[in-house]
């Protein structure tokens, strides 16, 4: 009896199954057969009434049924669930080459792209990063560097003045006596900032522009160590292939004194119309300190020796970044800025 | 500084070099050539011709029909019967047909063939790019198969070529004429294969303001010989120069020497073409032999000379001094010039007759009737002549170079020079002696040589012989017992061993020197924390779409009234320049709104939207006035923006940046009252009682001022203020662990009560288990009744314990409660 009841109701849950379209409607089928008032659970209910002997056999045939419908209810649940899940996504489609949500991001200065990128060479290289005044004393900017009163660079370079003795910076070489007149040996250090000559703005000119001023001192520095940072310096900036050439220059407070040029990095040395066919470009200048300037400063050039450079910051964010006027520096007009 | 390559050449005559080799040596040893050009650029197939017959045009009377012998070049440059315009009927003869009026027959011209080029156009207008081609054609139906030529169509000046016609083919003078063979190069005849070269000079280096400095060098640079002129004078005169003249100098500390030499028998004419062409070359207009032998020795010898006409000199003496304060003197070119005491004079018995290392006066100058002159080569203090060109506002080819302070040897071997070509050309006779005034002059330098601290200087390994042979080409002795170096006077810039390194190295090629990294201590490199703190303010204020703008750290006076600031203002006491660009670059800025607001100006009226910028730069505040000492240089972070947003997106990037850089707890915002912002929307920024700046909308007329037609929001942080407070450190606290409990209250409130006051009520009385309140509902309008509004907050309560307690709870949320009401607050249900 009961095991015809069994695989009656096994057929029955069978053909109910397939019909069934949501997981809810297997959720009452499965109420239905297995709940507390469902068919497999009324026929367990009915094993009071089968022989003692009968009804451990009986017991696993019921568990065999239920286990069965319970496999399978779990099965087509699954497989419903999955293809309810599939439409779900279908219908979730989106049209990926609409545009992508941003934040305004804002943007540095070229000024400080070009800074920074120095700045973590020279650090690389064991470079501390100072400060120095921009209102300088005329002892700072001039004489202890080697241009006494009368000397025609005073006149060159067009010093705005701010009274008998205090003036704007001119260069940031300043710096450097300031930082050997601390007296802690060894140096090395770059000091940014802004400095100031009398000119009338143009395309390539500013009365205030910056410079990263260089400077190392300790014993035995050669200018062939010179030599070697700033070539590291160049690759660093402009690329690994950037080659650099030295020609003799004349700065008062270097000696032997040095201008730099890099190799064209749009023409790779042939010549062309941004290096004005020379396939050179010129960076900064550069030097030994001259021995009298660390005499000025404290420092015994019997003992010490040391090498200082001056970069044009606006010259390397110009040429890299392929400004091609100056003013935009300083004008601030947003469309210049966010692209940066 | 100028040199035409050719001149070079005479004192280097084994100089094999291209232009192109000539200027990358020249650079790379130190002489940067700053450009060359040369003479015959686009210029092609020019040669020598003679006019045999010269025609009228049967149809045109300005044109004339030439018959042009051109020699050898007729065969070689492919002329036959069918092309040369004659039909074959003169040998070696084309046929041109010309404009220009100046031409007789038997004149030897330039010619420019078929298929040349020639450099610019008869009217010496400016000159095409690529030159003008010329090319066989008819003119007005006669065979024309060339072009004579004028001195401007071949690239020249008639200053350079004074015997060139105006507005005709240039003739060449007879006597060269006869000795020029048809049909050869007629640019050679004329010195124009030739190349300029300029160059940059260094400060130091006076004695490359010559040709022989320049010559020296570029000997040196290919390892050729120097051949400097040989001189030697005759001096034929019958008398001293002593029996001439008497010479003082009064101001000794502006004049270290003075060399006078008397010419007698003075025959003045032009000077021989190839001094000519020398001067020409250098753009120098030749004069005459006088004047040209003053011109040649002062390029040769890069010392300016002086000729008077002795005749106008009274009393027989030159006396060298100080001009009067308000004195006048009359120059040669026929101006006034009004002097002061720093000027140096050269006078006669009775008046002055020069500036010193200037210009000469009116009255002594060379005339056609000269019969006597006085030379003079002197050596004047470069600074004071520098100065005094400056004031009274006259600088000449002679104090440009006087101005770099001479060699006072060099006077007398530019006088010697001098006198060698007035002998030579004829010009005059010299005096059997010059009168030399100086007191003593400065020895040569003596420099011990040192191969090893060169080497050691330099991080090189050049042996003693490499580096003697570069000071033997200098000119440098060397001793080898005393194992010294003595320097020619005429390197006033070699003083000691850097300076001698430099020299050994330049000439071995900086190339040569090796590329190394410093072997000694090592070092920590960074950023100081000032600089850190920067960089946070550029993260955060990028974070929230600020772009870094760069200002002006001086401005005009009047930006401070623009901004309502009240005469009293702190920030009206600002460094003033003394020489500014004009008076809007004429302060230091003592506040940065203004750099801003103009820059935010700029993008509102080329209408970008939606401007945030913001800036680091500096005030400068004057500890006093005038100046004498370091002024207070402190960085702002100054943010602006028009737009989308409001002061309470301002205040939230001003929190995040003081949050950023590590403050503990949070700053005091309280209701300021700047001039240039919203009387009713500003605040200033304070942090344990200091404050750290302020922000706030910017006052519509400031905005209208700086053509911004938007609300405008500002916020300045004054970093040296922040500083103190500045941690870069951070510390995990845990995560909390309990549980926390949450209410919220909902308040009506009198509309002058502010947040602040609230939140400090709540902030006092929550206790230690309170964690945090925050506002998340503020309504004004219809529902509430007038004077009152709504607000809204919900408290976090926890303890880092333990789980709370209902009752902790209730307990603070009493306490709370009772504060706010005795704030004028009504708990809404």
């Amino acid at each position: 009896m009961i095991q015809e009841d069994l695989e009656r109701i096994r057929q029955e849950a069978k053909a109910k199954l397939e019909e069934v379209k949501t997981p809810e409607e297997i959720n009452d089928l499965r109420v239905a057969l297995l709940g507390k008032k469902g068919q497999i659970t009324a026929i367990l209910k009915g094993m009071k009434d089968v022989a003692k002997e009968d009804r451990p056999k009986v017991g696993q045939l019921v568990n065999e049924a239920r286990e069965a419908i319970e496999t399978s209810l779990e099965s087509r649940q699954k497989e419903l669930e999955a293809k309810l899940q599939e439409a779900r996504l279908a219908s979730e489609t989106i049209d990926v080459t609409l545009p992508g949500k941003t934040m305004e991001r804002g943007h540095l200065h070229p000024n400080q792209v070009a800074l920074r990128e120095i700045e973590e060479i020279f650090i690389g290289m064991g470079y501390e990063v100072v400060d120095g005044p921009e209102v300088e004393k005329d002892y700072y900017n001039f004489e202890a560097l080697n241009i006494p009163a009368n000397h025609p660079a005073k006149d060159e370079q067009d010093t705005f003045y701010l009274g008998s003795d205090m003036l704007l910076r001119t260069q940031t070489s300043g710096v450097q006596i300031h930082e050997m007149e601390r007296g802690k040996i060894p140096i090395r250090m770059i000091a940014p900032g802004r400095v100031y000559r009398a000119d009338e703005v143009d395309a390539t000119h500013s009365p205030v522009f910056h410079q990263v001023e260089g400077l190392v001192v300790d014993k035995g520095i050669t200018f062939a160590d010179l030599k070697g940072t700033l070539a590291e310096f160049a690759k660093g900036i402009f690329g690994e292939d950037t080659k650099v050439r030295f020609r003799p220059h004349h700065f008062p407070f270097t000696e032997p004194s040095a201008e730099m040029d890099i190799s064209c990095f749009k023409c790779h040395g042939k010549g062309c119309s941004f290096c004005k066919n020379e396939g050179w470009i010129e960076i900064l200048g550069c030097g030994m300190v001259h021995p009298h300037v660390l005499e000025m400063s404290h420092i015994d050039p019997e003992v010490y020796s040391g090498f200082a450079f001056g970069i044009g910051l606006e010259r390397i964010a110009l040429l890299k970044y392929e400004i091609d006027d100056m003013r935009l520096l300083y004008e601030n007009d947003i469309r210049f800025l966010k692209q940066f | 500084m100028n040199t035409p390559l050719s001149w070079i050449r005479d004192y280097v005559p084994d100089l094999q070099c291209t232009d192109k080799e000539y200027y990358d040596r020249m650079t790379l040893s130190g002489t940067k050539v700053e450009n060359w050009t040369r003479f015959d650029h686009n210029c092609e197939k020019i040669v020598v011709g003679r006019v045999e017959e010269i025609t009228r045009h049967p149809d045109a009377d300005h044109l004339w029909v030439c018959k042009v012998n051109i020699g050898t070049a007729y065969a070689a440059d492919g002329y036959n019967a069918e092309n040369d315009g004659l039909n074959g009927s003169s040998e070696n003869c084309i046929q041109i047909v010309t404009s220009a009026q100046n031409l007789t027959i038997g004149d030897v011209v330039p010619v420019c063939l078929n298929g040349g080029r020639v450099a610019g156009g008869h009217d010496g207008g400016p000159m095409p790019e690529k030159g003008i081609p010329i090319k066989s054609g008819k003119m007005r139906g006669l065979p024309s198969v060339g072009m004579m030529c004028g001195i401007e169509e071949l690239g020249a000046t008639r200053d350079m070529y004074p015997e060139a016609p105006e507005n005709g083919i240039y003739v060449f003078p007879k006597d060269q004429a006869a000795e020029l063979s048809l049909g050869s190069d007629a640019m050679e005849a004329l010195g124009l294969h030739d190349t300029n070269f300029e160059y940059e000079i260094t400060s130091n280096r006076v004695d490359c303001y010559s040709m022989l400095g320049i010559a020296r060098e570029a000997a040196v640079t290919f390892g050729d010989k120097f051949v400097p002129p040989v001189v030697t004078v005759r001096h034929e005169g019958e008398k001293d120069t002593k029996d001439y003249i008497d010479v003082t100098i009064e101001a000794k500390d502006l004049c270290s020497r003075y060399v006078a030499a008397v010419c007698t028998d003075i025959k003045l004419g032009p000077s021989p073409r190839w001094m000519q062409r020398r001067l020409a070359n250098f753009g120098i207009r030749p004069i005459n032999n006088l004047v040209d032998i003053t011109n040649f020795v002062m390029m040769e010898y890069g010392q300016p000379m002086h000729a008077y006409d002795y005749d106008t000199i009274h009393g027989k003496k030159i006396i060298v001094r100080r001009a009067s304060d308000g004195e006048t003197f009359t120059t040669l070119d026929g101006q006034e010039r009004k002097l002061d005491k720093d000027v140096l004079m050269i006078c006669d018995a009775d008046r002055a007759i020069g500036l010193a290392g200037i210009m000469g006066g009116e009255d002594s100058m060379i005339t056609d009737s000269v019969k006597t002159v006085l030379f003079e080569a002197a050596a004047f203090d470069g600074t004071n002549i520098r100065k005094s060109s400056k004031r009274i506002g006259l600088r000449t080819d002679a104090s440009a170079i006087f101005e770099k302070g001479l060699d006072p040897h060099n006077a007398i071997a530019a006088m010697d020079r001098a006198c060698q070509l007035m002998e030579e050309l004829g010009c005059g006779k010299v005096a059997r002696t010059y009168v030399d005034v100086h007191d003593i002059l400065p020895a040569p330098r003596v420099i011990p040589f040192e191969p090893e601290k060169i080497n050691a200087y330099l991080g090189t390994s050049y042996t003693e012989e490499e580096m003697l042979e570069v000071f033997d080409h200098l000119e440098l002795t060397y001793d080898p017992d005393k194992r010294e170096l003595t320097i020619p006077t005429f390197r006033q810039d070699l003083k000691q061993m850097c300076d001698l390194s430099e020299e050994v190295a330049r000439f071995k090629g900086y190339d040569k020197v090796p590329s190394t990294l410093p072997k000694s201590s090592a070092t920590v490199g960074g950023l100081t924390k000032e600089m850190k703190l920067e960089n946070i303010a550029r993260d955060v204020a990028m974070h929230y779409g600020f772009s870094e703008e760069e200002t002006f750290s001086f401005e005009g006076p009047k930006v401070l009234d623009t901004l309502r600031y009240p005469a009293d203002a702190m920030e009206r006491k600002q460094i003033t320049i003394r020489n500014p660009l004009g008076e809007n670059f004429s302060v230091m800025r003592t506040q940065t709104i203004n750099g801003i607001l103009t820059s935010l100006g700029t993008n509102y009226a080329r209408r970008n939207d939606n401007v945030r910028l913001f800036d680091l730069g500096k005030i400068y505040l004057p500890k006093s006035l005038p100046l004498t000492d370091y002024c207070d240089e402190r960085p702002q972070l100054t943010l602006g923006f028009y737009g989308e947003g409001d002061f309470f997106v301002m205040k939230g990037v001003v929190e995040d940046f003081l949050k950023a850089a590590g403050l503990k707890d949070k700053a005091a915002f309280a209701k300021s009252a700047h001039p240039f912002l919203h009387p009713g929307r500003q605040a200033d920024v304070s942090y344990d009682g200091t404050t750290l700046g302020y922000l706030g909308e910017v006052h519509p007329e400031v905005a209208k001022a700086y053509g911004i037609g938007a609300r405008v929001y500002l916020a300045v942080v004054d970093l040296p203020a922040l500083s103190p407070y500045v941690s870069f450190a951070h510390h995990f606290a845990g995560i909390a662990k309990f549980p926390a409990m949450t209410r919220d209250i909902s308040m009506v409130v009198p509309k002058q009560v502010t947040a602040g006051e609230i939140e400090a009520v709540i902030a006092q009385r929550g206790g230690k288990i309170l964690e945090s309140c925050s506002l998340f509902d503020l309504y004004e309008g219809a529902q509430i009744r007038p004077g009152f509004k709504s607000m809204a907050y919900t408290l976090t309560f926890r303890n880092k314990e333990r789980t709370l307690e209902t009752e902790e709870v209730d307990k603070a949320m009493k306490k709370v409660l009772n504060g706010l009401q005795d704030l004028g607050i009504e708990l809404r249900g």
